[in-house]
């Protein structure tokens, strides 16, 4: 057993960082510094994503053939890690993450030529149709309905906690197209293009000051029958395939890491008072950074059995729970972190370019918001109560 | 970067937990806790045959060259069973120091007899007034024309009573008073002038009380060459709180298989405890911190041999991690067998008490989450 890396995960360690000096921008750190919702806005996110691609590293997770670096599990360690220490932009995951996948696996010859290389290049920009106001956790109620009509089908419904659907040109979405013995039957897998007539978005405002989610409605929506991912009625199995890349994927401890490390500096600096000298804090920001190491060793003890090609089982449905758990306790931490602070609210977005001085000084400005948006972390992707089922069910066999 | 067992990992496990599993039962274990010895001279025997005590030494004192993860693995199969072999203190904490500061002779007369079962030895350096300060040490040690003179109390030694020799920690003074280094003694347990009082330990084995009152030891009692011996001792105890860290994963795992079979046999309500989500979802809680505590145990044991702050940081996190979760998984474990948790009648309150005894070892979760966090600041 060795926790570190050998002479060629070492340069390519090198190589990272080398790319990261050259591609990211100060104003890219700065902003994504200052947004305290989950992605960066696209100006920011679009710009990341093109000089990955440039660079070949437009998509880590995926095959060779279809533009993936061929990284090994060490190497997509590594580059995560670097990524998160520098700070460089949240990419939204739609695209490369999720829809990406389902494509490659389940598209047909003509959908992976048309929309995988547009995923990479960061020409299309992707939001998720799952959600529904009358199904949260209990997804495949869903009730938006494809009704075919020659080549067509014509969608009616409306889609709940899209993120960056005022900023995507594309949506894949869950939608009924038949009626089974189950509620997962007679769902189907549609790619549509959010300029297609009878579409409407309407924002949603969350608690800390963000427009980050929408709803989205569906108006008799003509979308072609070409625009189906696999086979109709099917959808649920991809749908629950790229549910297990949206939790499983999980390479988080080196952003929490350095979430924790931005909120330790603060509590050293004499903006807060020195924070750190009331005990209190200071052993708990050892709690969580101890959480975090236990988190890190988790990840690390799957990525060493998927290196072997073994199967690291279900401790990987533990990842996405202490993730999100751990997240929650940074951004707690932080309001407590800036004391009086806490209580100023910047209600102009994006904080990055405000068009007055702010009331706080500006590395304080994220820690309210990223506290109360966060409270969406344990919510979404499956609730912390929808995890403590699966990993009850999968790891514990009850 | 690897964390996968090698072959021989495995091996060394599986023959451990064979082991454990064909020698401690029920019946053995309440031998034990009311044996006088607390642990049985014919397991130790057999833990030198499978070359077990021997492990972590240098292979040129007879040892195997092992490291803390082999250690970690060994630990946790103790875990499993409630193992109350005086591995800890003999190999873990007496060996290692001696191995760590022991001059080449003092190697070669304890190190092989170690390895072969025929000496078994003690650390003695907690102190009432000290708390958990590994720095603070009243005891003294004063030179004198053949050697020196000990006198002071030490508390919560580990299986002292069967030690054949006690390493004692002692603030060293010369003619011109304390020096201000501590110094680690070898002592003979039937030298006259030591007093000890031995008990029961909380969760099994035994542990003991000394007094030493001007008990004399020849000048080559003295481990190594006179050099400050604190950075060994925070050295020896953070290595050994790893080893009982892997311990408390061990004992964590068996609590939550046996518990988990109980909520699927218990029927209440006309259906199995496990049905209801509420005891579910405790469940799903407590294998999520076993699956930490097991993080942190290897975390801490592949660090041992880091320079010293982020050695003690990584054994500090995890001495505070697994002892929280210790607690939470040992506290819920007898929560859902209900009244029948409570008995002696049930296991599950051994196992638990183990954990009480673990968390409260060398200082619980709060004094070491306040290490970390005092070896954690930057300026």
């Amino acid at each position: 057993m060795d926790l570190s890396f050998n002479a060629e995960e070492r340069a390519f360690q090198d190589e990272v960082r080398g790319f990261i000096a050259s591609n990211l921008t100060e104003e890219m750190k700065r902003a994504t510094a200052l947004t305290p919702s989950v992605f960066s806005d696209p100006d920011i996110g679009v710009a990341w994503q093109r000089a990955l691609h440039r660079q070949g590293w437009g998509a880590p997770g995926w095959p060779v053939e279809y533009g993936g670096p061929a990284w090994t599990p060490a190497q997509r360690w590594i580059f995560e890690t670097e990524c998160a220490r520098a700070g460089v932009p949240n990419v939204n995951v739609m695209g490369v993450k999720m829809v990406g996948p389902v494509i490659i696996g389940f598209g047909s010859p003509e959908q992976k030529n048309f929309y995988l290389p547009r995923i990479l290049s960061g020409e299309d920009y992707w939001c998720q149709g799952y959600s529904e106001p009358g199904s949260g956790s209990d997804l495949s109620s869903l009730k938006t309905r494809a009704v075919r009509d020659g080549d067509d089908y014509i969608i009616n419904g409306t889609k709940i906690w899209t993120t960056h659907a005022h900023h995507a040109n594309r949506m894949f979405a869950l939608v009924r197209t038949g009626d089974g013995p189950r509620q997962q039957d007679g769902i189907s897998f549609i790619l549509i293009d959010m300029k297609t007539p009878g579409i409407t978005t309407r924002p949603i405002l969350t608690i800390g000051g963000d427009h980050e989610v929408n709803q989205v409605f569906f108006d008799d929506v003509r979308v072609p029958v070409a625009n189906r991912v696999g086979e109709e009625g099917k959808g649920w199995t991809y749908g629950k395939y790229l549910l297990e890349f949206e939790r499983g994927s999980g390479i988080a401890s080196a952003k929490l890491r350095e979430g924790l490390r931005a909120l330790a500096d603060l509590a050293e600096s004499d903006l807060t008072g020195r924070a750190i000298d009331s005990p209190d804090i200071a052993t708990r920001i050892s709690e969580v950074e101890v959480d975090i190491d236990a988190l890190e060793m988790t990840e690390l003890r799957v990525l060493s059995a998927l290196q072997t090609g073994q199967n690291p089982g279900a401790v990987s449905s533990i990842l996405k729970l202490r993730n999100s758990e751990i997240r929650q306790a940074v951004t707690r931490l932080g309001v407590d972190v800036i004391g009086h602070d806490a209580l100023a609210v910047e209600p102009m977005r994006p904080l990055y370019r405000l068009n007055h001085e702010p009331a706080i000084p500006e590395e304080m400005l994220t820690m309210v918001p990223e506290y109360l948006n966060g409270r969406a972390y344990t919510i979404f992707g499956g609730t912390s109560e929808i995890q403590r089922d699966i990993i009850a069910k999968m790891m514990l066999g009850i | 970067m690897d964390l996968n067992l090698s072959d021989e990992q495995k091996l060394l496990r599986d023959s451990a937990e064979r082991f454990v599993a064909g020698s401690y039962d029920a019946a053995h274990r309440r031998r034990m806790a009311n044996d006088p010895l607390g642990f049985s001279p014919a397991v130790w025997k057999q833990f030198a045959e499978l070359g077990w005590l021997a492990l972590p030494l240098p292979e040129e004192f007879d040892g195997l060259g092992g490291g803390a993860v082999e250690i970690g693995i060994l630990m946790e199969a103790f875990g499993r069973g409630l193992v109350s072999e005086p591995y800890v203190a003999t190999v873990v904490l007496g060996a290692a120091l001696i191995a760590r500061c022991g001059t080449h002779e003092q190697k070669q007369s304890s190190l092989p007899k170690v390895a072969d079962g025929s000496l078994k030895l003690a650390f003695a350096h907690s102190e009432r007034a000290a708390r958990f300060d590994l720095a603070m040490v009243a005891t003294s040690a004063t030179k004198t024309a053949q050697g020196w003179r000990l006198s002071g109390s030490k508390i919560a030694v580990l299986d002292g009573h069967a030690a054949d020799e006690i390493i004692v920690s002692a603030l060293m003074h010369d003619h011109h008073g304390p020096s201000g280094r501590i110094g680690l003694f070898v002592m003979p347990a039937t030298v006259p002038g030591v007093a000890i009082s031995d008990y029961a330990r909380l969760g099994g084995g035994r542990a003991c009380n000394i007094e030493l009152s001007d008990a004399h030891l020849p000048e080559d009692a003295l481990l190594g060459d006179g050099h400050d011996a604190l950075p060994a001792i925070e050295w020896a105890v953070d290595r050994a709180m790893a080893a009982l860290g892997a311990e408390a994963v061990g004992i964590m795992q068996t609590l939550l298989d046996t518990t988990l079979d109980y909520t699927k046999i218990r029927k209440q309500f006309g259906r199995p405890l496990s049905a209801n989500q509420v005891i579910r979802h405790r469940l799903a809680d407590m294998a999520m911190q076993v699956d930490e505590a097991r993080s942190m145990a290897l975390r801490a044991a592949l660090k041992v041999d880091a320079a010293p702050t982020e050695r003690a940081r990584a054994a500090s996190g995890a001495k505070a991690k697994i002892g929280r979760c210790a607690r939470f998984v040992g506290e819920q474990s007898i929560q859902l067998h209900g009244g029948m948790g409570v008995t002696e009648e049930l296991e599950v309150g051994a196992y638990f008490k183990r954990l009480v005894a673990f968390d409260t070892l060398f200082g619980g979760s709060a004094h070491h989450y306040a290490r970390h966090a005092e070896l954690g600041r930057r300026a």
